[in-house]
């Protein structure tokens, strides 16, 4: 399986949503930080299904809530109020340790920038959260993610020897290594060229079509938004709006109309 | 520009606390130092200056040199007749004249049976009398109760009578170095002697004619006379006409004259105390210099943007140094501030050790003078100043366009540099080691220093490249125990070699001196059982538990008890042989080879006859004499002639480098106490029973005990062990800056590395595997600063033994287990240091960490 020929388009080729129980779900989830007069709401009530084996993007300007949203998806943030659901498990009613453990065996990270471990090597890297388990990786599967990133050659590198795109590269393939419920990734081509960026995508488009894997991505970029299978629309904390199968053009339209209606 | 310094030493102040604490402790420690010898001497000079009169007149000889008496002085058996003190009160300007007993060696019994004091301050004797000290100051004050009257009454020094439990009236059991080595006397008074504290000194104050019997046998003559001026009359007029009266065979000295002479000497005695303190405060504070320079390295690396923003915005290189340079002054500054305060209490905790061994300073208070705080704020300055100059110089030099890139870090440079500068000094301490054991120069003892000290800056400069190899063993062990967390510890304890290094290095300076005294310590004891084995053939020994002389009434009850062959005696005293102050043994020169094996060199023990000395071969070769030479031997104005006899080489039984008869003591006036007795068996004779009636004899004088040789090994070990106690407590607080060190780094790194520890909790670190990464880390570093130390200090007390091999050192003992055990520590350290740090990383919030720009 090359990266040349299996190239999907922008447009992806993913049919109507799946009939499948959502892969994550939030529900009435709140999010307040401060008090008094220093209070932010970020997330106002907000519920929305994740759907497994989809492709989603989370899109809003800065300050719409969007990166929250994902980091109460993820386990990273606490909500106020509301529930998050990763499959049938209620994050919001785990404690620190086994809220640690779901992150580890459950949910992949691709992050903006700093994905990896500077001391490790890109191998010891992308096995990173199934070593921390004191787990084996499935060799097939750690080889077939390897040659799909086209790392195979640079596994022995430490993250300093790797470009950019490179790097993120690895990420996303210590994010699909452990077959995680969930991909979550945040702006992860924000710092790369745009063919770096593509290639990311790329990978990340594959993993959905080929393997079922669901992905959640936050981006305000929308050619990346492209990609995915559903763009969701934030604004000022509320769920504003969803389009499917987008294309660069028709997230283009409708967040000209989201700003245009705030202003 | 100031004032951006002033913002960044506010903003960073937790970030500076720690080396701050490090110069703290360091300052402490010099300021510790001086306070303490500054309150020793005032407890000294107090000692004396009650102790002397207007005109002192003694037993000896004009032109005796310095010392000879005094109140610190040995007394004489030799005395000042009753009529001639009678003329000393007629003389122009004399108000009156008043004998005096001195006498060492009295010691009080406390109701549990117990000696009051001992170890080391002297038991002190007096008579009483009416007369004034020197200058009009009294000689004693009453605190309750009388004076002493009649016989068979005593005063006691406050402080010992309240050691003591004995009140006013109590029947008071006390040991003399006299005829009676026990007697009793009744309590009818307290009072202070001298200044504020009598340093652990004891001191019983007797009738005076009482006195006369117990020490001076029962004549009408005195120890000294104190001759004390009229009004209008200074001392020096007084001593003109006391000195135009004077018979031979005596000598006079003003009060003041006699005091400025025992203050030169105990300053020369607290000078070395004052040396041998702060080479302690020296090492603490090199060590601390180690935690500035890391400190300010890591900050500058940390903060390369916003200097480099600052460039950026027009300050020079300079500027931008400077600015860092002020940072480390203000730091400096404030920590030894703190660090003089800190140093009042630790000179506290610096008596408590001392006092521990004997060198009780009681109530004295402690004395801050000006040259104290100046000093310890200058060094501290200084110091910091001083560490602070390369990581500054680092600032400067960071590029303006670094504020504009995203991962804008310092490079660290190559190690070339260091490891030729490292080698070089390492190479040049080595020399200087060799040279100060070959004993290069006036001072080899300072070129031996210096040459440690290069060799431990050498190996601290080589320490990223030699800690290679402790670190990868350690990395295999982990990665193996740990897997992935133990993975990272190693690898972080490896990513910045010179930070590991600097950090160990600290660690390592403290554990190599450790190393070195524990070695050394090991050393000397093993050399001593040895030659005590070797030297000492008796089976018994008789010694005094304060490393005083006794009474000769206590060898003599030895001899008689059954079953003893034979009592050899040995005495001792300080005598001028050939022109030189030497301490002096005196034996029966039949009796001691049947009780040691002395190793002549030259002559022979057995002809030593009275008058003749036998001297240690370096003393022989320092004085230029060689067996059959004519030699003339002094003491209180007392000679006698003679000639060399023997040269021997000192050992446990002949420890001075001189060796008279019993016969020359006697006949020099020398006091008939005994140091040691060595108690030969009958053969055949019931060796427990023998033991049980030996310690039966000594029972109720608490003054002596009675050994065999296995226990008198164990005695003689005992200040090897003290001075040891000594010296840890003292290394101890370099090892608790080194501590601090890393748990700075630690602290530091970790503030560093928070994207890292964010990314690493995000994907599915736990806390607990967090602090465990780091514990590891920070057991890396302490592991590998006590393997270089133990490994440097091996070297250290491998050349020292050797060269003192010849000093009686000439056994070399590795105490294997307290090395590993020393290591193992290390590793308990590093555990405890990384519970702060753990901590803080454990606390970081996730999101945050991750989201740093």
């Amino acid at each position: 399986m090359s990266v040349a020929e299996s190239q999907p388009g922008p447009a992806g080729a993913s049919a109507a949503p799946p009939a499948r129980p959502p892969a994550a779900r939030v529900e009435n989830l709140s999010k307040v930080y401060g008090s008094g007069d220093t209070r932010v709401v970020a997330l106002d009530d907000v519920t929305l299904d994740l759907h497994a084996g989809e492709f989603t993007a989370i899109m809003g300007r800065s300050g719409s809530g969007k990166s929250t949203l994902m980091h109460c998806a993820a386990g990273l943030d606490a909500a106020t109020s509301g529930h998050v659901y990763l499959g049938d498990v209620d994050l919001t009613t785990l404690k620190e340790r086994r809220l640690t453990e779901l992150r580890r065996d459950r949910i992949g990270f691709v992050f903006q920038a700093f994905n990896l471990v500077p001391t490790l090597t890109a191998e010891e890297n992308i096995v990173l959260p199934l070593a921390i388990a004191g787990r084996k990786p499935d060799q097939a599967w750690f080889d077939e993610v390897v040659d799909t990133v086209g790392l195979r050659t640079r596994l022995g590198h430490r993250p300093g020897e790797l470009s950019g795109g490179q790097q993120q590269r690895v990420a996303c393939a210590r994010a699909l290594v452990g077959r995680p419920d969930v991909v979550f990734a945040d702006e992860p081509t924000g710092n790369l060229d745009s063919a770096s960026g593509a290639e990311v995508l790329g990978f990340l488009r594959r993993s959905v079509d080929t393997h079922g894997q669901t992905v959640v991505m936050v981006t305000h970029d929308p050619g990346a938004a492209s990609w995915t299978d559903r763009v969701v629309f934030l604004a000022d904390g509320h769920v504003v709006g969803e389009l499917r199968e987008p294309t660069p053009e028709a997230v283009l339209d409708r967040m000209a109309r989201l700003a245009e209606s705030e202003a | 520009m100031l004032r951006a310094t002033l913002r960044g030493i506010l903003a960073h102040k937790v970030r500076l606390l720690l080396s701050g604490v490090a110069v703290v402790l360091g300052v402490a420690f010099v300021a510790g130092s001086y306070v303490f010898t500054d309150t020793l001497d005032r407890a000294f000079t107090g000692l004396t200056s009650g102790a002397v009169g207007d005109v002192i007149v003694r037993p000896g000889s004009a032109d005796e040199s310095g010392g000879g008496g005094g109140p610190l002085g040995a007394a004489a058996v030799r005395t000042v007749p009753e009529d001639l003190v009678t003329t000393l009160a007629g003389v122009p300007g004399a108000a009156r004249a008043d004998g005096r007993v001195t006498t060492f060696g009295t010691f009080v019994v406390d109701r549990q049976g117990k000696l009051v004091g001992g170890g080391g301050p002297p038991g002190i004797g007096v008579s009483y009398s009416s007369g004034p000290a020197a200058n009009g100051t009294p000689s004693a004050t009453l605190v309750s109760g009388r004076f002493p009257a009649a016989a068979g009454e005593i005063v006691l020094d406050a402080t010992s009578a309240q050691r003591s439990g004995w009140r006013i009236g109590d029947t008071v059991p006390l040991l003399t170095a006299g005829a009676q080595p026990r007697i009793e006397a009744t309590l009818v008074g307290t009072a202070e002697f001298g200044g504020s504290s009598l340093v652990g000194a004891s001191v019983v104050m007797f009738d005076a004619r009482q006195a006369q019997q117990l020490f001076l046998d029962g004549g009408t003559g005195w120890s000294t006379v104190w001759v004390t001026a009229a009004a209008g009359t200074t001392q020096d007029q007084l001593l003109r006409s006391v000195l135009a009266v004077l018979p031979e065979g005596f000598r006079a000295d003003t009060g003041d004259a006699t005091s400025a002479r025992a203050a030169t000497r105990i300053d020369e005695a607290l000078s070395f105390v004052t040396t041998f303190l702060l080479v302690f405060a020296g090492v603490a504070l090199t060590v601390g210099a180690f935690l500035i320079v890391n400190t300010f390295s890591i900050l500058v690396a940390q903060r390369s943007r916003e200097l480099a923003l600052l460039r950026a915005i027009g300050a020079s290189r300079r500027q931008v140094a400077r600015s860092v340079l002020v940072e480390a002054g203000i730091v400096g500054f404030v920590g030894s501030a703190l660090g003089v305060g800190l140093g009042v209490l630790l000179a506290i905790g610096i008596r408590a050790v001392f006092g521990r061994v004997g060198l009780d300073l009681g109530s004295t208070p402690l004395v801050l003078e000006g040259r104290t705080i100046v000093v310890a704020l200058a060094v501290g300055v200084l110091v910091t100043v001083v560490s602070a100059y390369l990581p500054a110089r680092r600032a400067g030099r960071v590029p303006p366009v670094a504020a504009m890139r995203d991962d804008a870090v310092l490079a660290e440079g190559g190690l070339r540099w260091r490891v030729a500068v490292g080698a070089l000094l390492l190479l040049a301490g080595v020399v200087g080691i060799v040279g100060g054991l070959l004993g290069w120069g006036s001072e080899p003892t300072y070129v031996l220093g210096v040459g440690t000290f290069g060799v431990l800056v050498g190996t601290a400069l080589l320490s990223p490249v030699l800690g290679r190899p402790v670190l990868g063993v350690l990395g295999a062990l982990y990665r193996r125990a740990f897997g992935a967390v133990g993975r990272m510890a190693a690898q972080n304890a490896r990513r910045n070699p010179r930070r590991t290094g600097a950090t160990a290095s600290a660690l390592m300076i403290g554990v190599s001196l450790v190393t070195l005294m524990s070695v050394l310590g090991a050393s000397a004891k093993a050399s001593l059982d040895k030659s005590l084995a070797e030297d000492i053939v008796a089976d018994y020994v008789v010694s005094s538990v304060v490393g005083q002389g006794f009474s000769a009434a206590i060898t003599d009850a030895v001899e008689k008890v059954p079953g003893v062959e034979e009592v050899v005696r040995v005495r001792g005293a300080r005598l001028e042989v050939a022109g030189d102050r030497e301490f002096a043994t005196g034996v029966d020169p039949a009796g001691v080879v049947r009780v040691a094996r002395p190793d002549v060199t030259a002559g022979s023990l057995e002809t030593l006859r009275d008058g003749d000395v036998a001297l240690s071969t370096s003393q022989a070769a320092d004085l230029g004499l060689t067996v059959g030479d004519a030699v003339t031997t002094t003491f209180a104005g007392a000679k006698v002639e003679g000639r060399v006899v023997a040269t021997y080489e000192p050992d446990a039984v002949l420890q001075s480098d001189v060796t008279l008869t019993l016969g020359t003591f006697d006949e020099l006036g020398v006091p008939p106490t005994d140091r040691t007795a060595f108690v030969v068996a009958q053969p055949g004779t019931d060796r427990p029973a023998l033991k049980r009636a030996l310690d039966a004899t000594v029972a109720d004088l608490p003054l002596v005990g009675v050994a065999d040789q296995a226990e008198f090994a164990a005695e003689q070990r005992k200040p090897i062990d003290q001075l040891l106690f000594i010296v840890y407590a003292l290394l101890g607080l370099a090892v608790v800056i080194a501590v601090l060190g890393i748990v700075n780094t630690l602290a530091l790194s970790v503030v560093e590395r928070v994207r890292e520890i964010g990314l690493l909790r995000a994907v599915g670190l736990s806390r607990r595997q967090l602090r465990t990464m780091l514990r590891l880390e920070s057991v890396a570093i302490a592991v590998l600063g006590a393997v270089l130390g133990v490994v440097l200090g091996l070297v250290f007390a491998v050349a020292l033994q050797r060269s003192l091999a010849d000093d009686g050192i000439d056994v070399l003992s590795v105490p294997w287990s307290q090395l590993v055990g020393f290591v193992a520590l290390a590793a308990v350290v590093g555990v405890l240091a990384a519970v702060w740090p753990g901590r803080r990383a454990a606390r970081l919030d996730v999101l945050r960490a991750i989201a740093t720009e």
